[in-house]
């Protein structure tokens, strides 16, 4: 069998360095097969540099028509398996067709390069970003290999956070008054809040505060939606009376949010929804929903 | 369904209590190993056993005490964590992951308590959070336990007065404002649990609530322990909060619960001076509530705080206590209208003891609380109520205990007039703690008006009440009763003749409406306390000023002849004529021949025509000889006619020993040995002479009627008197009578047709032995004796 295994192993080996990767941060990242590996971390208008080398396997010799290193940025819809859209394509050719016969190191940089969006790993897309590199030959085909790298990108506190206040009821039934205390909340931050209870008429056996991310891909007609619970926060344990008031405190950081996406590149949006639910003994639900913007605050 | 439902508790409580301990051994594994994120998950999922809604408060109790002990460990290791590095701040937050709230906030108050005892942040800002954050359990029992829990492990980290919590920052105020707060969400809580759920479960919840309400107590607790509160922060902010919570809770169960706690928790030095305050709340209650027991235990405690120490009494008088306290009651009956009388007569009970105690100088306070229970009672009518008339009865006994003296009872105007109220039963029970009081502290009544008074009070047993409906009574028992009236009527006394006269003629108006059952009783005890008031004055110069109306042994016995007539209506003869006989020998004392010649009439009346029975007549024969033996004031004629018809009654007896021995007796009207003028010799002769006859016919009929002559025991008697006038020297009795006699004697017992009566013979043989011992004697005597064969 080692035949077989010979006339299927790449004739070299390619292998991708990042020329801070001992400094760098690194993440973890989710790969397809479920394996979890740790990427280094990049942020927008960042200078992407390393080396590239290939080392042909023992006593073989590669005859190229020209190496090259890409990055891309990429969105690819689960739905439309193999349709990639790339919306970045940087390219660095690092040689000249000929032959390998040792190792060889090939520099390349990007400099400060746009990356507007971030590495999302989606219920129905995903948007990565990775270098890829070819050895391009005219027969047994091109040899390829990629390098995976994340994006994260920071905001600085919104100039205007106002708090979300509502009075909302049923008639006869149920009145009720929240406020949370901002609208817009970094992924690290912590919901303050508290709710009135105006008139309760109903049994209420317990509240929840969920937080619910809805994914939204393609448009118009071919618009998916995809809403995910990520937190179910139980506020209050019991039936209030009137004039009740119930704290809310929840802590984001346990859970694994992302900023708020809009309309990334005309193909999704990822929007956070706060959903305060009441039910009643005969387990009707009550509840309403309020978006929230999550962005991310760069680590203090 | 309901059958089941212990069962299915048992079975739930089982399960809880499983589930509880499998989480708890992962947790301890988890503390063990350091492992920080699986003991707060496994801790959480052993919380979440608390969340059931299926256990009674009982049951539920049984859960939470096991994940309370697990808490514990938990909390250690908390602590040692905070010690090994890690920021209390970032466990604060961390557990406020968990998603369950009652499971979060377990935690939360676990690691709070480390917190402040890390003393990184401001205990005032932890508990505040605590308490606050726990506002997420609405549910009332899971809450109730949840803040329970809470004041559990926050009571030593308060920043008291003195503790190591104090600060700048943290003051006793913040720690009175958080027990406080704590407090009345609890209560909030422990009220709400009333009013949910079926309405058919309503005794069962009540039964639960009860279960419950130590744990809302607790808090109170916990405030009277804290040091910094002084008198002005409890008058300023700890009690019109703890009231405002009691007043506007509006739960019966809640108001009487809580009221009770304030007064037993607090000290009573507190509850004296905001007097206004925690009263001022009462009228405000719910009509249902117990207000009385709560007040009566205020106003005991108040007693008792008083009776401590004399020190403390002037800040009774400072506080106006009595004024208060009246004031206040008078406010809730009439804020509760529905309430029953007992309760009525319980609030002033308790507040006449309340006075008694504090104010033992205050005789118009006492007053004033019967006369306002007089007031109430008054719209009323007579009681039935049979634990109103006991209160009632305690009520007008606390004077009497407080005293020790019926005299100041007397004073009070109210006291008779509460008595009205009563029933003829209770009014009894009434009197006679009244007369137990007088003769166990041996009072004087030593006035006619206080006697009046007395009569007045203690009128349910000298007459019948209610209009002679005669109930079963018990002979013993009334018996009892009249004799205790009896001792009474002996107790009462005064020196001054004057007065000790009126008391007679108070004590006379009053007994002699008592009917014919009760005068037997109270008669005798009357004319004695008369007699020995004739007694008294018979020793002084009679009427030295000759003033009209004085009172003299003539106008008493004038009264006693009255009052002993009324025996003879009755009749109760027997006693009359004792009565009469004792009357005329006192007279006989006073040298008063008419009055005494009077009350023998009145006993001979008696004699004649009311004793008709034989037994009683021998009775009263030879008490009226033994009488008239000893009077000596009988000129000649009026003690002939008495002496003349004493004889005759004698020897109209039916029997004829009887007569024997009736006529005998009489022997000695002739003969008194300290009075000269009454020597008769001859007829003393004379009556045992007929003695003599009559003994012999008595034999005589003995024989016809049975054959036998019957016992010489008659003939023995009627020589023993021979022997006692023969001693005395009376000259017709000389040594042939004597002699004869001996041998008649002597004779009859050897008489074939003698029976034989061994009682007889000794009797004989000592009379001869006596008359041997005579004559051994020597002198005067033995030389009379000596002409006597035996």
């Amino acid at each position: 069998m080692n035949f077989l295994i010979g006339a299927f192993k790449p004739a070299c080996n390619i292998s991708i360095t990042f020329s801070d990767g001992k400094s760098r941060k690194q993440v973890p990242m989710k790969k397809e097969n479920g394996k979890t590996v740790m990427v280094p971390l990049f942020q927008s208008k960042e200078s992407i540099a390393g080396k590239v080398s290939i080392e042909p396997l023992q006593g073989k010799k590669i005859e190229h028509i020209g190496v090259k290193v890409e990055l891309l940025g990429q969105i690819e819809m689960y739905f439309d398996r193999g349709n990639f859209y790339d919306f970045t394509s940087l390219v660095r050719e690092l040689d000249v067709p000929g032959d390998i016969y040792e190792r060889k190191t090939y520099p390349f940089e990007f400099s400060t390069v746009e990356m507007p969006y971030e590495t999302y790993n989606g219920a129905n897309l995903r948007l990565r970003y990775v270098l890829k590199v070819t050895v391009s030959r005219n027969y047994g085909g091109s040899i390829v290999e990629y390098g995976d790298f994340m994006v994260r990108n920071y905001s600085s506190p919104p100039p205007i956070n106002n708090s979300i206040k509502m009075e909302v009821g049923i008639e006869d039934c149920l009145h009720i008054e929240f406020e949370y205390n901002k609208s817009k909340y970094h992924m690290k931050d912590v919901i303050i809040g508290k709710i009135y209870f105006l008139l309760v008429r109903i049994k209420i056996k317990n509240m929840d505060l969920e937080i619910r991310r809805r994914e939204s891909t393609g448009s118009g007609a071919n618009t998916h939606v995809e809403t995910e619970t990520l937190a179910k926060f139980e506020l209050m344990d019991g039936a209030p009376v009137r004039g009740e008031s119930i704290p809310i405190r929840l802590f984001l950081s346990p859970y694994e949010l992302t900023p708020t996406y809009r309309n990334i590149n005309n193909k999704f949006s990822v929007k956070y929804y706060l959903n305060l639910v009441l039910v009643d003994e005969e387990d009707r639900r009550y509840f309403k929903q309020q978006e929230i913007t999550i962005y991310r605050q760069r680590d203090s | 369904m309901i059958a089941d439902g212990v069962e299915d508790e048992e079975k739930w409580l089982a399960a809880g209590i499983a589930g509880l301990q499998q989480n708890a051994f992962y947790m301890h594994r988890a503390l063990d190993s350091n492992n920080l994120r699986d003991a707060l998950k496994y801790s959480a999922q052993m919380l979440s056993e608390l969340r059931t809604s299926r256990l009674s408060p009982h049951k539920y109790y049984e859960l939470y005490m096991r994940a309370f002990d697990e808490l514990r460990k938990l909390e250690v290791f908390f602590k040692e964590e905070a010690r090994r590095g890690c920021s209390i701040v970032d466990l604060y937050e961390l557990v406020q992951h968990a998603g369950n709230i009652l499971p979060r906030l377990y935690l939360l108050c676990t690691v709070g308590s480390v917190y402040i005892k890390s003393k990184e942040a401001p205990a005032k800002d932890v508990l505040k959070d605590l308490v606050e954050m726990c506002r997420g359990i609405q549910h009332p029992v899971r809450g109730l336990f949840l803040r329970s829990y809470l004041a559990q492990v926050s009571r030593d980290k308060l920043p008291d007065i003195g503790s190591e919590y104090e600060g700048d920052a943290d003051t006793v105020v913040d720690a009175v404002e958080f027990v406080l707060q704590n407090f009345t969400e609890m209560n909030k809580l422990w009220v709400r649990m009333q009013h949910q759920g079926p309405a058919r479960e309503k005794e069962k919840r009540e039964k639960e609530r009860s279960e419950l309400r130590d744990l809302v107590g607790k808090n109170l607790h916990v405030l009277s322990q804290i040091e910094g509160i002084d008198l002005d922060m409890y008058k300023d902010t700890v009690l019109p909060r703890v009231l405002e919570q009691v007043v506007n809770c509006k739960d019966e169960i809640a108001q009487y619960y809580l009221m009770d706690c304030i007064i037993q928790v607090f000290p009573d030095e507190y509850h004296l001076q905001t007097l206004d305050v925690l009263l001022g709340a009462f009228p405000q209650l719910q009509p249902a509530v117990d207000i009385k027991t709560v007040l009566s235990r205020l106003m005991e405690r108040l007693s008792n705080y008083a009776a401590s120490s004399a020190d403390v009494l002037p800040e009774f008088l400072q506080v106006e206590a009595f004024a208060k306290l009246n004031n206040a009651i008078g406010k809730v009956i009439e804020a509760q209208p529905d309430m029953p009388i007992l309760g009525v007569i319980t609030l002033y009970s308790s507040l006449l003891t309340f006075t008694l105690h504090v104010h033992p100088d205050r005789l118009d306070y006492a007053d004033q609380v019967l006369g306002a229970c007089v007031n109430k009672l008054s719209s009323k009518g007579k009681l039935e109520d049979n634990k109103a008339t006991k209160q009632i009865v305690a009520l007008l006994s606390a004077p009497l205990d407080k005293y020790n003296d019926i005299v100041t009872a007397l004073k009070l105007s109210n006291y008779p007039r509460v008595l009205e109220y009563l029933d003829s039963e209770t009014n009894k029970v009434m009197a006679t703690v009244i007369i137990q009081s007088i003769m166990k502290n041996k009072t004087r009544v030593s006035t006619a008006d206080r006697v009046e008074a007395l009569f007045e009070l203690i009128k349910g047993l000298i007459k019948d009440l209610d209009g002679g409906a005669h109930d079963e009574v018990d002979e013993d028992d009334f018996k009892e009763e009249q004799n205790s009236v009896a001792r009474l009527i002996q107790l009462l006394h005064n020196d001054d003749p004057e007065e000790m006269f009126k008391i007679i003629c108070t004590v006379r108006k009053h007994i002699l409406g008592g009917g014919p059952k009760r005068l037997p009783f109270t008669v005798p005890p009357l004319v004695f306390s008369s007699l020995k008031l004739v007694r008294q004055l018979q020793g002084q110069e009679e009427n030295p000023f000759g003033e009209e109306d004085s009172t003299t042994p003539k106008k008493i016995f004038q009264l006693l002849n009255q009052i002993v007539e009324t025996l003879c209506n009755i009749p109760a003869p027997e006693l009359a004529l004792q009565l009469y006989l004792q009357c005329a020998e006192a007279a006989n004392d006073c040298d008063l021949e008419p009055v005494a010649y009077e009350f023998f009439t009145q006993a001979y009346i008696l004699y004649e025509e009311e004793i008709s029975d034989s037994r009683a007549q021998i009775t009263a024969i030879h008490l009226i000889i033994g009488t008239l033996q000893r009077m000596h004031v009988f000129g000649v004629e009026n003690r002939d006619t008495l002496t003349h018809k004493a004889t005759g009654y004698s020897a109209k007896l039916l029997k004829k020993p009887d007569q024997c021995r009736a006529v005998y007796a009489c022997s000695h009207l002739f003969w008194v040995d300290d009075q000269d003028n009454v020597k008769d010799g001859e007829r003393v002769l004379l009556c045992l002479k007929r003695a003599l006859r009559i003994a012999n016919a008595a034999q005589q009929m003995s024989n016809a009627a049975r054959g036998s002559a019957g016992s010489v025991t008659l003939f023995v008697e009627i020589l023993n008197k021979y022997l006692y006038f023969f001693e005395k020297g009376n000259p017709q009795i000389n040594v042939a009578a004597i002699q004869s006699l001996l041998e008649l004697v002597t004779t009859e017992m050897q008489s074939d047709s003698s029976t034989p009566d061994p009682a007889a013979d000794a009797f004989f043989a000592s009379t001869l032995r006596y008359i041997e011992f005579q004559k051994q004697k020597g002198g005067a005597v033995g030389e009379k004796y000596e002409p006597i064969k035996a």
